[in-house]
Parts: C-alpha cells; sequence; structure tokens
C-alpha cells in the first residue's frame, strides 16, 4: 500500500504542476503536452515516455487496489463479531480510506475517458487539451465530478502519506508531528492546486 | 447512583450470546468499575443466579488482568485500566453497555473473559532476551545512552492488557508487538536477536489471526499506558532491517 501510494503521490504532485500551466494560456499547456510525447528523444520513441509512465501508474494503481482489498479481507476475518454498542472511530479521512478509493478509483476511470481517450470530452479535440479542458469543466457533470473527486483525494493524502510513512517505518516518537503536518500540507497544496483549475473556468479566468 | 447496565452473557466459548439488562442500585461515585460489578454479582449470587464472569487481578492499573469494553470503549471512557476506572465519570441514570474484547485471536471463554493466550504466544516466539539466568548482572557491565533507556522504558510499560486490539477497528495486535519488539532492539542486551525476534514475533502474531494495521490510531488512543503510536513505525523499521538478514 505504502510503496504504490508513494509513486501515485510523486506522480500527483508533477501532475498538478504541469495542470497549472493552462493559467498561462493554451500555448504554454498544449506546447507541453506535446512536449511530454517527445521526453526521452531520441534514446526514446516518440510517446514511448508517456507509455511507460502509464503503465507504472497503471501496475501502482493495480497493485494499491489488490493490496487494499487483501488487507480489508484479513482486517474484516480479525473482528467476526461487532460490538453491539458503536463508535465514532479516528478521524474523517481515516474512516473513508476504503469508499475514498473506490470513489477515487471510478474517478481515474472518468478521468481517462474524458481527457485522455476524450470519449465523453463535449469538444474531444485531440493534441489541443487545453480546448478539452475548458469544454470539460464548462459542464456542470465535468466540474462538478471533477471538485468531488478532488476533495476526495484531499482526504486519501492527509491519512495515506502519514500513513505511508509509518507502514515505511519513516515515523518515531520525535518526527510524529512534523510528518502529520507535511500530510495536512501536502494534501492542501495537491487539492488547492487541482481544484485551481475547475474553478479557473467556472469563473471565467480560464477561457 | 443508580445505573441500568446491558452486559455480554455468554456461558461457554460456544454457547450463544446476548446484551442482558441488569438495574444497580447505591453505587457510590468512589468505587471502581469492578467494585460495581463485585456489586451487582453480590447481588445474583443471592439471587441463586450466575454470578458475571470478568478478569481482573491487582486491582491497582498495572498487572493487566482485567479489560472490557465499555460503551464502545476499551477500558471505559478514562485513559486507564477498567479497575482503575471510578463511578464519578459516570451520570446517575445513565445506561452503560459492557462488551468483551471483540478479536478472532481473542475467543470469548465466558461473559467478559476472553482468551488473551495469543499474547503469550507472541511473546513466547521472541519477546525476551537468551541470556543466562542466574544472579543480577552488575549494572555498569553494559552501558546503555539514555535515549535509548528512554525509549526502551517507554514501550516496556506495556501491560499487554489487550485494550489495543479490542480498539482497533481491525483487530491488529501492531501496538502490542511494537512494545515488546521495540522495549527490547533498542537495548543493547537484545542486539543481538535483533532481526529474528522482530521476524519470529510478526510472524506469530499474523498466524493467531489478528487484522492488519491501517494506521487509525485507535490503539495508541485506548491504550492506558500511552504506548505510541509511532512505537508501530520503529516495529515496520525492524522487520524492514531484519527482513533481509
Amino acid at each position: 500500500m505504502a510503496v504504490s501510494g508513494v509513486v501515485m503521490l510523486l506522480y500527483l504532485v508533477f501532475h498538478m504542476l504541469g495542470n497549472l500551466k493552462v493559467f498561462f494560456g493554451p500555448g504554454d499547456l498544449n506546447g507541453y503536452a506535446a512536449w511530454l510525447r517527445t521526453v526521452g528523444e531520441p534514446f526514446l520513441r516518440y510517446g514511448w515516455f508517456l507509455w511507460i509512465a502509464r503503465c507504472a501508474l497503471t501496475a501502482a494503481v493495480v497493485v494499491h487496489g489488490v493490496a487494499a482489498y487483501q488487507l480489508s479481507r484479513r482486517d474484516l476475518r480479525a473482528r467476526p463479531q461487532k460490538y453491539a454498542h458503536q463508535r465514532q472511530r479516528a478521524t474523517y479521512a481515516t474512516r473513508t480510506m476504503r469508499w475514498g478509493g473506490v470513489i477515487l478509483a471510478l474517478f481515474i476511470v472518468w478521468h481517462i475517458l474524458d481527457l485522455t481517450t476524450l470519449t465523453v470530452n463535449p469538444h474531444a479535440e485531440p493534441g489541443h487539451p487545453y480546448q478539452n479542458i475548458v469544454a470539460s469543466f464548462s459542464t456542470w457533470y465535468g466540474g462538478g465530478i471533477y471538485c468531488v473527486a478532488m476533495l476526495a483525494l484531499g482526504l486519501h493524502v492527509r491519512h495515506g502519506f502519514w500513513s505511508a510513512a509509518q507502514t515505511l517505518g519513516a515515523n518515531n516518537p520525535r518526527r510524529d508531528r512534523t510528518l502529520k503536518v507535511c500530510a495536512n500540507a501536502l494534501a492542501l497544496v495537491l487539492t488547492v492546486g487541482f481544484l485551481s483549475v475547475p474553478v479557473g473556468v467556472m469563473i471565467g479566468v480560464v477561457r | 447512583m443508580n445505573l441500568t447496565l446491558r452486559i455480554w452473557r455468554q456461558a461457554g466459548p460456544d454457547a450463544p450470546g446476548a446484551l442482558t439488562r441488569y438495574q444497580v442500585s447505591g453505587i457510590s461515585p468512589e468505587m471502581s468499575f469492578l467494585e460495581m460489578l463485585d456489586t451487582l454479582n453480590e447481588e445474583l449470587i443471592l439471587a441463586g443466579d450466575q454470578p458475571i464472569a470478568f478478569d481482573h487481578d491487582c486491582r491497582e492499573g498495572i498487572c493487566g488482568a482485567c479489560g472490557m469494553v465499555i460503551n464502545g470503549q476499551a477500558h471505559g471512557p478514562e485513559r486507564t485500566t477498567t479497575c482503575q476506572l471510578h463511578m464519578r465519570h459516570f451520570r446517575d441514570g445513565d445506561t452503560i453497555d459492557v462488551e468483551p474484547w471483540r478479536a478472532a485471536a481473542f475467543p470469548v471463554v465466558k461473559d467478559l473473559v476472553v482468551d488473551r493466550s495469543a499474547f503469550d504466544r507472541i511473546i513466547g516466539s521472541g519477546g525476551y532476551i537468551t541470556a543466562p539466568t542466574g544472579s543480577a548482572p552488575e549494572a555498569h557491565a553494559t552501558p546503555v545512552p539514555k535515549e535509548a533507556a528512554d525509549l526502551a522504558f517507554e514501550h516496556a510499560e506495556c501491560i499487554g492488557c489487550g485494550a489495543c486490539v479490542a480498539a482497533c477497528p481491525n483487530g491488529s495486535a501492531m501496538l502490542f508487538t511494537a512494545a515488546k519488539v521495540v522495549h527490547l532492539n533498542v537495548l543493547p542486551q537484545g542486539a543481538p536477536e535483533r532481526s529474528s525476534r522482530v521476524r519470529s514475533m510478526v510472524a506469530t502474531m499474523d498466524d493467531e489471526g489478528f487484522g492488519g494495521c491501517t494506521n487509525t490510531g485507535e490503539c495508541a488512543t485506548a491504550c492506558p499506558k500511552g504506548i505510541p503510536l509511532s512505537g508501530i513505525s520503529m516495529l515496520n523499521r525492524e522487520f524492514l532491517r531484519g527482513a533481509g538478514r
């Protein structure tokens, strides 16, 4: 869970930074998208870098999902009889890890159909991601789904980052507080960074 | 104080159990939770009923024998053992739910008594130092850094009551195992068996049917001895370090 989660977190940071190019206009964003296909040339051929990244991310998502499933099965088996007196446990972010993860998995499918394969995109012009983004976020459902998913992402990262550090043995009594602050900061920066794009489209900063 | 209690009654390991309602009156706020149960048991015995079975021993919060889930919280609303929980933390007329520790690895023996020998088997698989016994060695023979001594002592406070497993939504024994592994692994006396200890204790923990850790932190919140949650991370580090050796 921790290793695949860290791989996806690293990707998310670069993805978020790349997305912010939308505020510099269509030339910048579309140019950046085109550059992503030529990274590594001539060692790699056109588009290979992108496919390597896609394969690595797919592997990370699958490993993360399978590990979550196995862990959940094991955890449910370890408490066959529930307490009669139920009580709210842990923080909201911690309690929503499982269902939040399912929401994020569904969002990834929608996000790929919307902005990679362009199957459900209202503009759907390959090679023009800026125009596709604006078209998608201009619809109520496109922007809505994205905003809900990013809030779920923030909660997932808030518990996930600290939890990964804990699992990988990076925590100790002196570091605990710092790691929790880092997790909150990372979750906030990612959520605000990703949300800025649909909000920018909705308030007309990005057209 | 007059209280309504809903207590888990179960005649034996395979018998069906249920929450049973009892009324107790004349409870003083100075009584401990166990003394309140003693009062109820005296009434039950006089009435010819079976008394409620529960574990207890020292009744001063250091042995780890007692433990029950009170209103959904292991050891009840205060951060202490059940024997040191006093009735002043409840209000007159309250309804209190009392259940045994719930975990596949802790099967119910009777009423509120569970079999915690899974913990003994975890300790038996590495929670010790292989050394010749006899008279105590000279205290200065093995220097221990202050930081290591403090860390070891913090984790050595574990009394093995099982509240961590009871509180964990996954029924995981990670905090218990972490307390024992960290306690011994940070000391020079425990260093030679550092890797084999962590591997063997974690393997036993898994075999006993405890759940996996999802870092919810419920264990450390419930722990009457305040074993820190970061101990689990130190256990993980020891495990990763020991895995290749």
